[in-house]
């Protein structure tokens, strides 16, 4: 890991979509639950897969998969949602697994500009690196805040 | 002293006194020589103003004042009450409830003073053959009534305190932080801060009037931050011989010292300069926050008090919302409670048992107590609709007046009672619904004369409980909807064409009344008919989860019909199952489920309908609104099962795959992010912790 250079350090769960990963801030996940049963909500778009009852909260499951235009794929023992918080909404995302949490300073996330083309770069901060690895760190009060802007 | 604590209270039990000012009011104007009436008024108003000034809020208390010297001298046949009087003391009573509504908001009672209300109320002490009080009547308030000993009592507690902490004569009085805050601002921007004890000749007859010289004397120099004893109570003469008063001001001491020992009667004044260690802030620190304020200028700290007094604002307390609960209620919540312990405790004991009747006969006992449990809890939430509709008899006498009109209100149902977040939110609406009642419904005197009605237009406000529901009827012996009007309304708007608007019947026409921008008042008057209006209404109840119809005859009245459910967060519903998943509908609106034959589904102008005992009721086909995707096709089912379901007293037929059965459910919100989605109402947690989704009948029915 890369040192500590004066800068504050943050942390971000790293988890899994298609092969690559992607980091959310530590500050904004309020609980990682195993796949459960989502109730489909009529008309909404595609990427939100319903609610689910998280202890007796109604909470919004996304799809990152079909956010960032990615194919669908089964759930499986891996399969994790994350419940976000951000200004006191609830988001759960699902995700294909969750690995490990890692830190870096805002030095460390290279901004992106032309690394990655697809859909997810609407909501990515900045891309960390861990060795050969590359961890894409999203937005979360982008991704929270346009869901409540869609109406 | 901390009052922080009492604010809640305070809050609560003013407006309840102002309420009850107002009914009373109300009863005076139409009968000024009550004296029963007037005497409550005195009681009332006598009370709210001692409230307020233990609360430390001398302005409402000064206005209130103003007003029992005027309500004084109506009791003692000095003045008599008239409409214009009645007028300036309702203007009183919105005053006083605008303290209340920044002191809700901001912990403080703000900065206004109301002068044009003071000077209306002397003034009609003026007429009345009356000087205007200068010096303050002294002993009537001694001699009040028994009533008024709860507020003597505290005023004595106050004072108490007051001489105990005059007790170290030289001494400086006990401050509150509020009090150093203001003081140090004032040091700060380099005024002189003195603490004034001033005593009277022992044999003092108009103590109250002498010392009300020195604070005249005091105001015109300076601004005094702390009276002790309090002011109020120095002019009532709750006072012994001495008071001592900390002012602020940009004068020298030798000018008070002049100035006070020219009144009569003064055995001694001592003046005492405050300085900064005294209120235990160094002088250094007050140096330099004045050096790097620039040394504020002189004239400028007179707003010093107020910059001060708007952080503590920030600081204090808000009023949060209550509900007052009868002790009963509490009592069967609290019986219930240890019912569902003694349960539990029967559960421990048969776990081991295997006693499959025993467990059985306990849940039966858990569900009967939760039910009873979820009764009382909602019971606790319910308010009668008087806490509504006491504001409008008030309201509709300003209107009446403002628009030359004769409105008699007559209201009946006050006691129903309706869930708190229901009673906070449809006030609104029923206001909207009056005004238009009044302003558009009932005639003009004239009129009313020329076409042989009573003088006096009558609006009836009613409320009573039907079923789940809880009804609001407003209802005028007006004019009437002109429904020709509005249909020339809606061609002129260009909403519908020619040929369609000659089809739609009268209740259709109506309709058209909640829709946004139609207005159909000729002119536009304060009131009504600025295009904002019953659109609003119909939106703001629908989102209560209710209902509003208009049944109206020409040149006799209409008629506004409110319906709301008695309850918002539980409901009964029916949970029925479309393909795979489950949904629940709102029992309270179904009317009844069928099961169809195929061949009773038919085609209407190119809807599917359905006819069930001669009626002909539009099929909404539940799966496809709700987008199921493994719903079961018709062709594999012996007959069709359809929930009729009933909106205002139109019917639709909803299609369903099978009925799950009645069950209470909870009501959840969807959240922030899933609002707004037309055809649910919201979601609920089943037994086996899924998520069900309730259906919004009313936005899905034809």
């Amino acid at each position: 890991m890369a040192k500590a250079l004066g800068k504050e350090r943050r942390q971000y769960v790293v988890f899994q979509i298609d092969q690559q990963e992607f980091g959310v801030d530590i500050h904004k996940v309020s609980i990682i639950e195993k796949y459960m049963n989502i109730t489909r909500v009529p008309t909404t778009p595609a990427y939100i897969k319903g609610v689910v009852n998280l202890r007796g909260e109604i909470i919004p499951v996304m799809d990152l998969r079909i956010k960032f235009g990615l194919p669908s794929k089964e759930p499986d023992d891996d399969t994790r949602i994350i419940m976000l918080k951000f200004n006191d909404i609830a988001l759960g995302v699902i995700v294909d697994s969750v690995a490990e949490v890692v830190d870096f300073t805002e030095e460390e996330l290279e901004s992106v500009t032309s690394i990655t083309n697809d859909r997810t770069l609407d909501y990515v901060v900045g891309i960390g690196r861990i060795g050969q690895r590359l961890i894409t760190v999203l937005n979360i009060e982008k991704l929270i805040t346009e869901l409540t802007e869609r109406e | 002293m901390d009052m922080n604590q009492y604010l809640d209270i305070f809050v609560e039990e003013s407006r309840e006194h102002l309420q009850s000012l107002n009914s009373s009011l109300l009863e005076l104007e139409k009968d000024p020589a009550d004296k029963g009436v007037l005497n409550e008024i005195f009681r009332v108003a006598h009370t709210l103003k001692g409230m307020s000034g233990t609360m430390g809020f001398t302005r409402m208390q000064r206005l209130t004042h103003h007003m029992e010297d005027v309500l004084d001298a109506l009791r003692n046949d000095r003045i008599s009450a008239n409409s214009d009087m009645v007028d300036i003391l309702f203007k009183c009573l919105d005053a006083l409830e605008n303290y209340v509504n920044t002191i809700v908001s901001t912990g403080d009672e703000g900065n206004e003073e109301n002068k044009g209300i003071v000077d209306a109320l002397a003034d009609i002490l003026k007429k009345g053959g009356l000087p205007t009080k200068s010096a303050k009547s002294s002993g009537r308030k001694a001699k009040s009534k028994p009533s008024d000993e709860k507020e003597s009592k505290e005023v004595e507690v106050a004072q108490a305190e007051a001489e105990a902490a005059a007790g170290s004569e030289i001494g400086l009085v006990e401050l509150n932080q509020y009090d150093i805050n203001v003081i140090r601002k004032a040091l700060e921007a380099g005024m002189n801060v003195f603490q004034i004890h001033v005593e009277f000749d022992k044999g003092c007859l108009l103590k109250s009037a002498r010392a009300f010289i020195v604070f005249q004397i005091l105001e015109k120099n300076s601004e005094i931050i702390k009276s002790v004893p309090k002011v109020e109570d120095i002019e009532d003469e709750k006072f012994d011989f001495e008071f001592t008063v900390v002012v602020v001001t940009s004068n020298d001491q030798e000018l008070f010292e002049r100035e006070i020992n020219s009144v009569a009667e003064i055995a001694g004044v001592h003046i005492l300069p405050v300085t900064a260690e005294m209120i235990g802030v160094s002088a250094e620190e007050i140096q330099e926050t004045a050096e790097k304020t620039g040394g504020a200028s002189r004239p400028e700290a007179e707003g010093v008090a107020a910059q001060t007094a708007q952080e503590t604002i920030k600081k204090a307390q808000k009023a949060g919302k209550t509900v007052r609960v009868d002790i009963d209620r509490l009592d069967v919540l609290m019986n219930l409670v240890s019912e569902l312990i003694i349960i539990k405790n029967g559960l421990d004991n048969q776990i081991n048992a295997k006693d499959s009747n025993a467990w059985s006969e306990s849940i039966e006992y858990l569900e009967r107590v939760t039910t009873n449990l979820h009764d009382a809890v909602m019971k606790v939430r319910m308010v009668p609709v008087e806490a509504v509709f006491n504001r409008f008899p008030r309201m509709i006498r300003d209107i009446a007046r403002e628009l030359d009109k004769d409105i008699e209100l007559k209201m009946s149902g006050e006691e129903t009672e309706l869930d708190r977040t229901v009673i906070d939110e449809i006030g609104d609406p029923l206001i909207h619904i009056l005004r238009n009642s009044a302003d558009h419904g009932i005639e003009t005197r004239e009129e009313r004369k020329r076409l042989n009605k009573p003088p006096v237009g009558s609006i009836y406000l009613r409320a009573y409980q039907d079923g789940n529901n809880v009804v609001i009827e407003v209802e005028d012996d007006g004019r009437g909807i002109d429904v020709g009007k509005v249909r020339k309304k809606i061609l002129e708007k260009g909403l519908e064409t020619p040929d369609i608007v000659e089809t739609l019947s009268e209740k259709e026409v109506i309709d058209y009344l909640f829709k946004p921008n139609f207005s159909t008042a000729d002119k536009i008057t304060d009131l009504s008919g600025r295009g904002v209006g019953l659109d609003v209404v119909k939106t703001k109840i629908e989102a209560l989860g209710g209902t509003v119809e208009v049944e109206t005859r020409m040149g006799y009245g209409s008629k506004f019909i409110i319906r709301l459910p008695l309850t918002l967060a539980i409901i009964q519903a029916l949970l029925v199952k479309i393909g795979s998943e489950k949904y629940a509908l709102p029992l309270s609106s179904i009317r009844e489920i069928d099961n169809i034959k195929f061949s009773d589904v038919k085609m209407v102008r190119n809807r599917e309908v359905i006819m069930l005992r001669d009626m002909v009721i539009p099929l909404v086909r539940l799966n496809e609104v709700l987008e199921v995707k493994d719903a079961i096709p018709d062709e594999k089912k012996k007959y069709l099962t359809v929930v009729i379901v009933k909106k205002g007293d139109k019917l639709s037929a909803f299609s369903v795959d099978s009925l799950i059965g009645q069950q209470e459910i909870v009501i959840k919100s969807l959240g922030k992010i899933m609002q707004g989605i037309k055809c649910i109402a919201g979601a609920t947690i089943l037994g086996d912790g899924n998520v069900a989704l309730i259906v919004d009948s009313n936005s899905i029915a034809v």
